[in-house]
């Protein structure tokens, strides 16, 4: 196959896997490693490398939109990114020492762990009467709603720290932006809405996925032929994706995307399973 | 007073939103350009081998030899580079965070912002590369 071949496929995958993650919530960094692994059998070393670098594209430029809207809590995005890039340094470093069919299984793991959770009832409820600690670190806010503005209030934050320090090391460790179990952790721990949950863990992927890149660059993982295609798809998939939210319900969609998601997660823990990686 | 802190919050805010933006559109753009150069020189050669992992060289995975091989228009080094912007973009969003929370005067996420930066630079120049 020629360069040439090669980065259009990739660009049309990667434009595709930027789409479905849009669509399912789920993000372009983790539809990205099972297509570059299982169908263009590159190493997963590389695939994590364009995966973080697909994840920290689409939170930037999701983010300002939220940002302007006034959803995302930047308060709490800034105290909870101690835990998340922390744990991504840290997964970064635990990277080198293991075996890559092992975080090919884990990948696995997580990525249906993650569909799994596109589907579960969302947390609209806004918490009144918040805990001490929330109010020493100013993290309650208010978030504009059809209905008006509404306030809420967080408990538990050691709690959702905590969750976020694994979300952290899962992101590092697997190039992922693990933004389903930053959404868990802000949704079931700390009890905050669901839109400013979702918001403000893409407002957080975009630093926990730099924090781990760095490293990742230094050490080679970054291929710029990879990188190329991937970074760009991914980008104009994630574009389209957004548009179409705006103008449809994806919920039937998002029941077969996260099926198929499945499949693929399954695949990627067999494969690693028997040592393909 | 409150309210005049509460406009300064959300300008920062809108500001910091452009930023990532614009981070974002920079890098592709360099991205895309390098990406050019490189299938017109390159398109034509055999993909390699990305089934084996061999790591990338000097010129690929050090700032100074990013800048050099972009400086002289390598198109694999130029791409690299706008790997290098997209990168710095959320690092730079944390030091506008810092500059904004210090004017509100908050020394609480003057000091929260910090530490998170801190772990970023560690992780940049700690020698983590193994």
């Amino acid at each position: 196959m020629t360069i040439l071949t090669f980065t259009l496929i990739m660009l049309a995958g990667a434009y595709v896997a930027g789409l479905l993650g849009s669509l399912t919530g789920l993000g372009g960094g983790v539809v990205i490693i099972p297509l570059l692994t299982l169908v263009f059998h590159v190493d997963i070393r590389y695939a994590i490398g364009a995966a973080l670098l697909a994840s920290i594209a689409n939170s930037s430029g999701a983010a300002s939109a939220y940002i302007k809207e006034g959803i995302t809590n930047i308060r709490l995005g800034m105290f909870l990114e101690i835990a998340t890039t922390i744990g991504a340094v840290c997964g970064a470093l635990i990277a080198v020492f293991t075996p890559t069919n092992t975080i090919a299984i884990l990948f696995g793991v997580v990525l249906l762990f993650s569909a799994a959770m596109t589907l579960r009832r969302k947390n609209e409820h806004a918490l009144q009467q918040g805990s001490r600690l929330s109010h020493v670190l100013k993290l309650n806010s208010s978030y504009p709603t059809k209905d008006g503005i509404v306030h809420y209030e967080l408990k538990n934050v050691a709690g959702g720290f905590g969750m976020m320090l694994i979300a952290g090391v899962l992101s590092g460790l697997l190039g992922i932006g693990s933004g389903a179990l930053k959404v868990l952790a802000m949704d079931s721990a700390m009890r905050i809405p669901f839109k400013v949950s979702t918001t403000t863990s893409n407002f957080m992927i975009g630093v926990t996925a730099a924090a781990s890149a760095v490293v990742y660059l230094q050490r080679g993982y970054i291929d710029p032929g990879i990188a190329f295609p991937v970074v760009l798809g991914v980008l104009g998939g994630a574009f389209t994706g957004a548009r179409l939210l705006t103008i449809m319900n994806p919920r039937t969609l998002r029941y077969i995307f996260c099926a198929a998601i499945a499949f693929v997660a399954l695949e990627m823990m067999y494969n690693g399973i028997h040592h393909q990686f | 007073m409150s309210f005049l802190k509460k406009l300064v919050d959300r300008d920062v805010e809108v500001i910091v939103g452009k930023m990532l933006r614009y981070g974002v559109f920079t890098a592709s753009g360099i991205v895309l350009a390098g990406g050019i150069f490189y299938l017109i020189q390159m398109g034509n050669t055999l993909v390699p081998d990305y089934s084996h992992f061999t790591g990338e060289g000097k010129g690929f995975t050090t700032f100074n030899g990013i800048l050099k091989g972009a400086a002289s228009f390598s198109s694999t080094e130029v791409i690299q580079f706008g790997v290098l912007v997209l990168l710095a973009t959320p690092i730079l969003r944390i030091v506008m965070s810092l500059g904004a929370f210090a004017l509100e005067k908050d020394r609480l996420y003057v000091g929260i912002t910090a530490l998170v930066l801190g772990v970023i630079l560690f992780s940049m120049f700690g020698g983590l590369k193994v």
